[in-house]
């Protein structure tokens, strides 16, 4: 029954578009997909590297693309760690037990997706600049954040804040705790039953979670842009220094760098395509579209 | 666990540990990195003075670029309502080579930087560029740096979200409703209309107002193929950010409470409309 619903159409013409109908579709919703999404890739790889892979090379060995490489990797090894143990925390706290409030607490995690990323970064801003509520203060202790990095650690945790809750809460509800409570009664300690009882149980969606998580953090442009300050060689991330390349109408160096964050998007796809083929059993239809 | 008497009462019949630590830590730091923030946002904002507020979300500028940025957010949220629904039909009931590797395309938008789609997008849009040249031959029309080339954006952007919640609907949509309507006499378009859109109906209106919010807050992709023009090809965004610039931060600030309020709204829309989805599928 379950096989025969997923199987295509064949052999049932009741449910068979006519030829030309199916020919008309598919030619359309192919050519919309090439023309938006398949052409604007290959055009970062040709742009990247028409000039040669000399040019290429060379455009990434500067300094200035090297230190926005290491900004970048910086952000996302604190923004992607952090917003994982949050994620596996709001997904034990609303998945295993009951609570009042539960439904807005939700909704309140899934904020940040709703919130422009130029408003998320003018939100730090406004508390920890120079007008902001905190600034008189961090310029006494001469401590920055806005205009170095802790205000683009911030920006980059806050855009990326629900990727791995959203996609841990439905998938622990769908299991419920019977196993948790039987490792329980069994005599295991809570973080030997976290361990080796539920880990075990969500590793794909966390790892689906992670990278989803780890993409924006390495891409995010809006945010990061308006805490940044642009300061080349200290505050630039990779996609802020493809902008300035850009603007300086260095194409080839800009196209270099941005292949690097395509191939970043291209792996994350990847990844997300293996988790998903393996999961096809295990995971229960997601009614959480995992939007971004 | 929290030793407060009504916390108390809800951990009675509790067997998993870590309740109060998980749910302390989850709601802490939901405060510190979103709740706190946002609020600080709105507390500014009131400091301006009910008049200045108006006159700063109000002037013909800003009113222009929330003409720009909602009606081409439309307009972009409208054709991948279309192109979605198609290409969630064809990856569902068709088989033909390549097929899993379109799925995963239609993730790309996802994955991939805003900025890196927003100068690939100008490169290719360009009066030069591979599809900026021949149209403009062709047509006289120029995509890049005008509103056709914030369209552009915004439908790329927002193009992965009506598939994404159509696809696991149509999905699940056993095939022998439509044989028995086909039984029962109906053509084939009785059918498509009558017995199977009703039920992909909630989950594309659901990945419309997801396309939507996106491309209302969006920036990065926007901000190479725009032109930038005040009035004409100005986004809601850009002007916060050219606020800033100049050290408007009140100008700003409203008008980023503004964009804050639409957020809420369509958070608030998406979510209803997500559990009326899931209603109908239960059903």
């Amino acid at each position: 029954m379950i096989e025969s619903r997923h199987r295509p159409p064949k052999g049932r013409p009741a449910v068979r578009d006519p030829w030309w109908f199916r020919t008309t579709l598919l030619s359309l919703s192919v050519s919309f997909l090439a023309v938006f999404v398949l052409v604007p890739l290959f055009a970062v790889f040709f742009e990247a590297f028409h000039k040669g892979l000399g040019v290429y090379f060379a455009s990434l060995n500067d300094s200035a693309a090297i230190a926005a490489i290491q900004l970048t990797l910086l952000v996302a090894a604190i923004a992607v760690p952090a917003n994982l143990v949050f994620g596996v925390s709001a997904a034990w706290a609303i998945a295993k037990f009951h609570f009042p409030g539960k439904s807005l607490l939700v909704t309140l995690i899934d904020l940040p997706f709703a919130v422009s990323p130029v408003v998320s970064g003018l939100v730090y801003v406004l508390i920890f600049g120079a007008q902001g509520w905190l600034g008189p203060f961090l310029q006494e202790h001469n401590i920055k954040v806005i205009f170095a990095v802790p205000g683009i650690v911030l920006a980059t945790i806050f855009v990326t804040f629900p990727f791995v809750a959203r996609e841990l809460i439905p998938l622990m509800q769908a299991q419920g705790s019977e196993e948790e409570q039987a490792a329980l009664s069994l005599g295991a300690t809570g973080w030997q039953t976290f361990w080796r009882v539920t880990l075990p149980n969500i590793r794909w969606g966390l790892v689906y979670g992670v990278i989803l998580c780890n993409a924006r953090a390495m891409g995010e442009f809006g945010a990061v842009s308006v805490v940044s300050g642009h300061i080349r060689g200290l505050t630039n991330t990779i996609p802020l220094h493809v902008e300035i390349l850009y603007n300086e109408y260095n194409f080839v160096a800009a196209f270099a760098m941005a292949s690097l964050l395509a191939l970043v998007a291209l792996a994350t796809l990847g990844i997300k395509s293996f988790v998903e083929w393996r999961t096809h059993a295990e995971v229960p239809a997601k009614e959480w579209s995992d939007y971004a | 666990m929290s030793a407060s008497f009504p916390l108390q009462l809800w951990c009675k019949r509790r067997i998993l540990p870590g309740f109060g630590l998980t749910l302390g830590f989850t709601i802490v730091y939901l405060s510190l990195i979103v709740l706190i923030p946002l609020s600080a946002t709105f507390l500014k904002a009131s400091g301006l003075g009910w008049e200045s507020f108006l006159r700063a979300v109000t002037s013909a500028r800003v009113l222009a670029s929330y003409e720009v940025s909602f009606g081409i957010s439309l307009l972009a949220a409208v054709v991948n309502a279309v192109f979605g629904v198609a290409t969630s039909w064809i990856l569902v009931r068709y088989r033909f080579p390549g097929r899993r590797i379109l799925d995963a395309m239609v993730d790309l938008p996802f994955a991939l930087p805003t900025a890196v789609a927003g100068i690939a997008l100008a490169a290719i849009y360009s009066p030069n560029g591979w599809f900026g040249r021949p149209i403009l031959a062709l047509t006289g029309i120029k995509v890049a740096y005008t509103q056709l080339g914030i369209l552009v954006a915004l439908i790329f952007v927002g193009l992965p979200f009506v598939v994404r919640t159509v696809h696991p609907v149509l999905e699940d949509l056993d095939l022998e409703y439509e044989e028995a309507a086909a039984s029962l006499g109906a053509s084939r378009i009785q059918t498509v209309f009558r017995v199977v859109a009703p039920e992909l109906f909630p989950p594309l209106l659901t990945g419309f107002a997801l396309a939507f919010a996106r491309a209302v807050g969006e920036y990065g992709s926007v901000v190479f193929i725009a032109g930038n023009m005040p009035m004409k090809t100005e986004i809601v965004p850009l002007l916060i950010i050219t606020k800033l610039e100049q050290y408007d931060y009140r100008g700003a600030t409203a008008i980023a409470v503004v964009m804050l309020m639409i957020s809420f709204l369509l958070l608030l829309t998406i979510n209803g409309l997500q559990r009326w989805a899931n209603a109908v599928q239960i059903r």
